[in-house]
């Protein structure tokens, strides 16, 4: 039975979840605000929140001096790339743990997960040497194969959860309709697996877009993507916060809006099968 | 072979000449993100008008996240760059290591000799000179002349750290919000540790002994820190152990702080009237020192730099000479001005009526002549380096201790906790080096 809920209770819960949405969208709505300050507004004390001589001055400098168009397109190729080929990989092996376990499934689940638990310096050497002796430093496919391997077990792990969802009689009933292992996956399993799919290829999107230490290390001129333009606005010494901000709003604005569209989908796959 | 074969034969020679004569050779330049190397990247025009065959790619990164890349990409011959921008860190140890070209053949016209000495012996590992400067910097003090004045003082050209403790007490007006004196409290080998390492030089402390001991145990390194945290609790600003270059500065624009001991870079920045409320009000001194002969000052050069990895050597050669060259510094001057040349590199520009009009050309060339980095403390190390201890090992070290310092500022340790806590993790990390024996 329903709760009855009180215009007050709901008035309550509805400010509440303001408060915490705005909370968590400060710094973003702070690092927007601060694009807009001359860098002496943005370091004064006490700080100025709207009241002070908006300027495009930064947004101008920004740029002139990069060309964002090119950091962007990289970044584009890179967080999608790398997320297709994910997929690819990932849709089969999830099927074949979630449809076909063997009695190593877990553990191989937790492998997965354990590679990500080493620090990626730690194989930063290695890793460049491989690129170098490859050709492949500072190339935009290098990018896609290196953030496919790192994203894999997140990949993977995500579509089994809702892989495991699906009743497994569903793909008996098409076996025994008479489709193949290749009609099974592309013809009943993904179609149905949709919502689970598309957030975790957001998710994953979201991720590669951000991912600032491989796309940092082994780029330079050409394949350099938004982490590295953001990068190069940040300085210890001088107070270049303004400028800092203009970059990053530019940086993630792409990615903010991705996700703004997509909301109902993301939070439909995140919470695919919490309620039964 | 029929005339028409070789006619044709002729025309591919000619062709292919005629390529290898437009070649175009292509340098990526890694550099720094800050003013004068921007400026650089904005006054293009005139290197491509005298080297139409060479084309710049510019890789502009943090200083840090530019560290680590270098540092990945020489250590394993990647070869993605060209020219590098690294510091008078890593000069020593890269030039070491075989690891630059040295840049002893540079054109007559290059003038090396008009190099200012203490930038020069930074950049030279056993007689070769393995990067060329492109600005440098020392610190000093910088502090407000209304307050000193009102507070009935003078600062002498050359003060003490008793008059500075002195001056810090009298200025401060914590009602008003004013801080005596702003220093660096946020951990890091470049961050307090920089501004410690040099201000310990001038209390007789080093960081090891000729037997590369660590010597946190010892009576100068105590003097340092209390001397330090005495007076940055009595005059300081609140939270001053998260502050760094970028927080000090802004609270000294925003007339906080009543002296600020960093940087010569900030001088232009504190005295600029659109960035800075006090920007008329600003007085420069040397660093301070004890009477023991150092100064509490350190030395610093982005210098520009060719990895041996490089195919492109003659390209990076040609570059560098033009960017670090006297025309560039003109080159400067007549489009933005004498305030905006890059600094500290040469004694010509010093030389210069004309700079010598800047109110903080005097005090930068003085505070760097004031460093040497082959002999920067009062008892003799192992080690060059004023700020820093130019070993590998450094950097990881250096953020470690400059942690307990941190924490002792900020008050969550005391000063012999933390000085024994530092003697004991350089000295372990010293021995599992290899250094102590």
């Amino acid at each position: 039975m329903a709760r009855r809920v009180t215009p007050a209770r709901k008035a309550t819960v509805t400010a509440a979840a303001w408060a915490l949405g705005l909370l968590i969208f400060f710094p973003i709505l702070w690092t927007i605000l601060t694009s807009f300050k001359s860098e002496g507004d943005a370091v004064a004390i006490p700080p100025k929140f709207l009241f002070f001589d908006w300027t495009l001055e930064n947004y101008a400098v920004v740029n002139q001096r990069s060309d964002y168009l090119l950091h962007f397109w990289n970044s584009v190729v890179i967080s999608f790339g790398s997320t297709f080929a994910g997929l690819l990989i990932a849709i089969p092996a999830a099927w074949a743990m979630a449809f076909v376990p063997g009695r190593k499934t877990k553990d191989v689940l937790m492998w997965m997960l354990s590679t990500k638990m080493m620090p990626s310096v730690g194989v930063l050497v290695p890793i460049y040497l491989l690129f170098r002796n490859t050709g492949l430093l500072d190339t935009r496919i290098g990018l896609v194969i290196i953030l496919t391997l790192i994203d894999l077990p997140i990949i993977v792990w995500m579509l089994y959860t809702y892989f495991k969802e699906i009743p497994g009689e569903i793909l008996e009933a098409a076996r025994m309709d008479g489709a193949g292992l290749r009609d099974e996956i592309i013809h009943v399993l993904t179609p149905m697996a949709v919502p689970g799919i598309a957030s975790t290829l957001l998710l994953n999107v979201i991720l590669a877009w951000n991912e600032a230490f491989w796309t940092l290390n082994l780029t330079a001129a050409k394949a350099a993507p938004l982490t590295a333009f953001i990068a190069s606005y940040s300085s210890p010494e001088g107070l270049f916060y303004a400028k800092l901000s203009a970059a990053s709003t530019m940086a993630i604005a792409p990615i903010l809006i991705l996700g703004w569209f997509s909301q109902k989908q993301l939070v439909r796959g995140l919470t695919f099968g919490a309620v039964k | 072979m029929t005339s028409t074969l070789r006619a044709l034969l002729g025309a591919c020679a000619v062709a292919g000449l005629a390529t290898v004569a437009s070649a175009e050779t292509t340098i990526t330049v890694a550099t720094v993100n800050n003013g004068d190397m921007i400026r650089m990247q904005g006054l293009m025009s005139d290197f491509y008008a005298k080297h139409p065959d060479i084309k710049v790619n510019w890789v502009t990164l943090e200083e840090n996240v530019l560290r680590q890349k270098v540092t990945t990409d020489i250590a394993t011959k990647g070869g993605q760059y060209d020219v590098m921008t690294i510091g008078t860190y890593e000069v020593p140890i890269w030039g070491k290591q075989g690891w630059l070209l040295s840049l002893d053949d540079l054109p007559a016209d290059y003038d090396v000799n008009d190099l200012l000495p203490a930038i020069r012996g930074g950049l030279t590992v056993d007689g070769h000179l393995y990067a060329s400067p492109f600005y440098g910097e020392s610190s000093m003090v910088m502090y407000r002349t209304d307050l000193m004045k009102k507070a009935g003082l003078e600062m002498p050209e050359k003060p003490t750290w008793d008059f500075i403790r002195k001056a810090a007490d009298a200025m401060t007006d914590k009602a008003a919000g004013i801080y005596g004196v702003c220093l660096r409290g946020k951990a890091g080998w470049g961050e307090n540790m920089a501004f410690l390492t040099a201000m310990s030089n001038s209390f007789g402390a080093s960081w090891f002994d000729m037997k590369w001991q660590p010597q946190f145990n010892g009576d100068a390194w105590k003097k340092t820190i209390n001397f330090y945290v005495d007076m940055m609790k009595a005059d300081g600003p609140p939270g001053a152990s998260n502050n760094g270059f970028n927080e000090n500065l802004a609270l000294f624009q925003q007339g906080k702080c009543g002296m600020w001991i960093d940087a010569t870079v900030a001088a232009s920045f504190v005295s600029d009237p659109k960035a800075s409320k006090v920007a008329n009000d600003v007085g420069f001194a040397l660093a301070p020192d004890n009477g023991l002969g150092k100064r509490g000052n350190w030395l610093w050069a982005w210098s520009l730099a060719i990895p041996a990895g490089t195919k492109h050597a003659d390209a990076a050669k040609t570059f560098i000479d033009w960017a670090t060259s006297k025309d560039y510094l003109k080159l400067v001057a007549s489009k933005e001005g004498w305030a905006n040349v890059p600094p500290g590199t040469r004694k010509s520009l010093y030389e210069n009526p004309e700079y010598a009009k800047i109110p903080f050309a005097k005090m930068t060339l003085d505070s760097i002549n004031s460093a040497d980095p082959t002999h920067p403390t009062v008892n003799p190390v192992p080690y060059v380096g004023v700020q820093f201890v130019a070993i590998p090992e450094f950097q990881g070290i250096g953020n470690d201790v400059g942690q307990q310092f941190s924490a002792a500022l900020a008050g969550t340790e005391t000063v012999d906790q933390a000085l024994a806590k530092a003697q004991e993790l350089t000295t372990r990390a010293m021995t599992k080096a290899g250094y102590i024996k």
